[in-house]
């Protein structure tokens, strides 16, 4: 085999100008453009309305600024939570052998369809000072859950967890059980396989997983206004104070809007996943 | 290592009944069509699969017994695996991957890395800088070459080879055959080799074993087996055609009286007349007619062509019995050049004549 062979094979696809295609019919092309326009055009009228000049100002004031360091420590707090918890709970969906996993994975599904202000509040009775497990958390430790940074936190792990293990499980399932058997016939244990084999695997989808769950839980406001209330600096976060400006400050509304445009863009261009590059 | 394998698995549809066995350094070839039984045969050899009853045993160490409620895990059988596709582990390099076995029993990094590069060394010489390569940036022959090298790497008792071959292209096949000849049967590693090709396990394996719809329907020695096979199902296997009767002096009686002209006492054994036999000859002996042929000291046979497979560079033509014709003429396959078939204008269900020479035949004693 000639290395020739082997890096074409193994070249991407560069789009050849010479390729016919055998078309789409014209009345794709309407309706397509249409959903492109409604989603890029309301950016574009962000863009419009800004105060450019007004810009720093309204970016760099206290409240801003609070909500923004807010908004990405809980982010990146809850992002943590999704993979330590998430990540083992896609595993056993993917791989366990259990009775009733279809129901499981039904449940683990919930908080997708689920209204965030519906999660909120049900999350606020479970752990409320009068609910199911907060008034035995208030009794014996004298922790109260609700409106703390705490809340905010489990309010955005609740809603982006089922973002982490739908991505994390379809990798595992495409990654198969074929390099898990071969490892085993080499002599390693079930943990040196997971470990060696299984997470370097899954990787990719675990990052894209990641991305998708902490742009989730950037853009969390139902949940958290239901369960963690508005206080600056504590559980106010950027979509929350874009909502609480609206009323007084339009443009400071804006300025905010387009920050989060901006983290959510980049999170899509620098944690886009690589696919599944290397795998065969 | 030894093996010695007495099993039965039960599916719905599918039962596997195999006792087997391979002495110390032989490679035994398991041989049948899809559906025979041979990839839940590796299963339950790797301990992927856990049959229903009897007992595995490698070397004195006992793999699996069910009677004695004994199943040691994949990992822990020192039962190593070649399969089909390389399956290299993709985020790890060439060495990575050859050195992941050693690594696992514990062997100390340098050594299993040095282990590693001399083995890649060994399988791929004339690749530089593979040891770091990525399997990606390797062809499929390569990467089945380095899969080779990892799973001999942990020094297996028992390596199994599952189709090693039959993923690659035409071009790769022969080196990687020539590979596995010289390390696994030159290197006295017990193998286990699935496959259904006769020329891999002519070309690797001491014995074979031919399996059919779950069940051991012949197995012995390599040449044996396949130069002179006492079944059909075999002589399909091997390639070859075989039509069974009785024997009667220098010639095969069928079924259905039919004589067919042979050399007899090839194999040795002692045969009489009416005792059962076989008549065996290769699909490249017989010529094709689209009319009955004259005048040639020849075995002409009338036959319905049923089929037309492509094989490299000749064609395979297999027959089937005209209206009312006998049985035993089903199956029987010709080897001819794509000229010829186009001479021939035959398509499926045309009348053709098979041709056979007499001294192209043998009759073997069918026991």
């Amino acid at each position: 085999m000639t290395a020739a062979a082997t890096t074409r094979a193994r070249a991407p696809r560069k789009p050849d100008r010479h390729e016919q295609s055998v078309g789409l019919p014209w009345f794709v092309w309407i309706p397509a453009g249409l959903a492109f326009l409604l989603i890029a055009l309301p950016v574009v009228g962000l863009l419009w309305k800004a105060d450019w000049a007004r810009m720093p100002e309204l970016l760099l004031g206290d409240a801003a600024l609070d909500a923004l360091r807010l908004s990405l420590e809980t982010a990146a707090i809850s992002t943590l939570l999704c993979i330590l918890l998430g990540g083992p709970l896609a595993v056993v969906l993917a791989r366990g052998r259990l009775p009733g996993l279809r129901t499981l994975r039904s449940v683990v599904l919930l908080p997708l369809v689920l209204p965030p202000v519906v999660g909120g509040l049900a999350l606020l009775f479970l752990l409320g000072r009068t609910g199911l497990v907060g008034r035995g958390l208030d009794l014996a430790f004298g922790i109260t859950v609700p409106f703390t940074t705490a809340a905010v936190v489990l309010a955005q792990t609740f809603v982006a967890l089922p973002f982490l293990v739908v991505s994390l499980e379809g990798a595992l399932r495409t990654a198969g059980r074929r390099y898990e058997a071969v490892a085993a016939t080499l002599g390693a244990s079930p943990a040196l396989t997971f470990r060696r084999v299984t997470i370097p695997l899954v990787l990719p989808g675990l990052a894209s997983g990641a991305v998708l769950a902490f742009a989730r839980c950037m853009g969390e406001f139902g949940a958290t206004i239901a369960f963690a209330g508005s206080l600056q600096g504590t559980t106010r976060t950027l979509p929350l104070l874009v909502y609480l400006e609206r009323e007084t400050d339009a443009e400071g509304a804006v300025a905010l809007s387009l920050l989060l445009v901006v983290v959510a863009i980049i999170v899509i261009v620098v944690g886009r996943p690589r696919g599944s590059e290397g795998l065969t | 290592m030894s093996l010695d394998v007495d099993v039965r698995l039960d599916r719905e549809s599918f039962s596997l009944q195999v006792a087997m066995a391979a002495a110390p350094g032989e490679v035994v070839a398991v041989l049948g069509p899809n559906g025979a039984g041979k990839s839940t045969l590796l299963g339950i050899l790797s301990g992927l699969l856990r049959p229903d009853a009897g007992h595995v045993r490698v070397g004195d160490h006992t793999v699996t017994d069910v009677g004695a409620g004994v199943f040691v895990p994949a990992h822990r059988r020192g039962v190593g695996l070649l399969a089909q596709q390389a399956l290299l582990f993709p985020h790890l390099t060439a060495e990575a991957n050859v050195a992941f076995g050693p690594r696992a029993q514990g062997v100390p990094r340098r050594e299993a890395e040095a282990r590693a590069r001399a083995l890649l060394a060994d399988v791929l010489p004339d690749v530089s800088g593979l040891p770091g390569r990525k399997p990606a940036q390797l062809s499929g022959g390569q990467q089945q070459r380095v899969a080779l090298a990892r799973a001999i790497a942990p020094e297996p008792d028992l390596l199994l080879l599952d189709e090693p071959l039959a993923a690659l292209d035409v071009d790769a096949a022969p080196a990687m055959r020539s590979l596995l000849r010289r390390v696994i049967r030159d290197g006295k590693q017990t193998a286990v080799l699935v496959t259904h090709s006769a020329l891999d396990a002519l070309v690797l394996a001491d014995r074979v074993v031919v399996l059919g719809r779950g069940r051991v329907v012949e197995q012995g020695p390599t040449r044996e087996v396949l130069g002179r096979p006492r079944s059909a199902f075999t002589a399909r296997i091997a390639g070859l055609d075989l039509v069974p009767g009785v024997h009667e002096a220098g010639a095969l009686r069928a079924s259905d009286g039919t004589v067919i002209a042979g050399r007899d006492g090839v194999s040795g054994e002692p045969i009489g007349a009416g005792d059962p036999a076989v008549a065996v000859f290769p699909p490249s002996a017989v010529a094709v007619f689209a009319d009955e042929p004259h005048g040639s000291p020849r075995n002409v046979l009338p036959v319905r062509l049923a089929s037309i497979e492509p094989r490299g560079d000749v064609v395979r033509l297999r027959a089937a019995p005209r209206e009312g014709g006998p049985e035993w003429l089903d199956g029987l396959a010709a080897d001819v050049t794509p000229a010829a078939v186009a001479d021939l204008a035959a398509e499926p269900g045309s009348p053709l004549w098979f041709a056979v020479k007499a001294t192209e035949v043998e009759i073997h004693p069918a026991g």
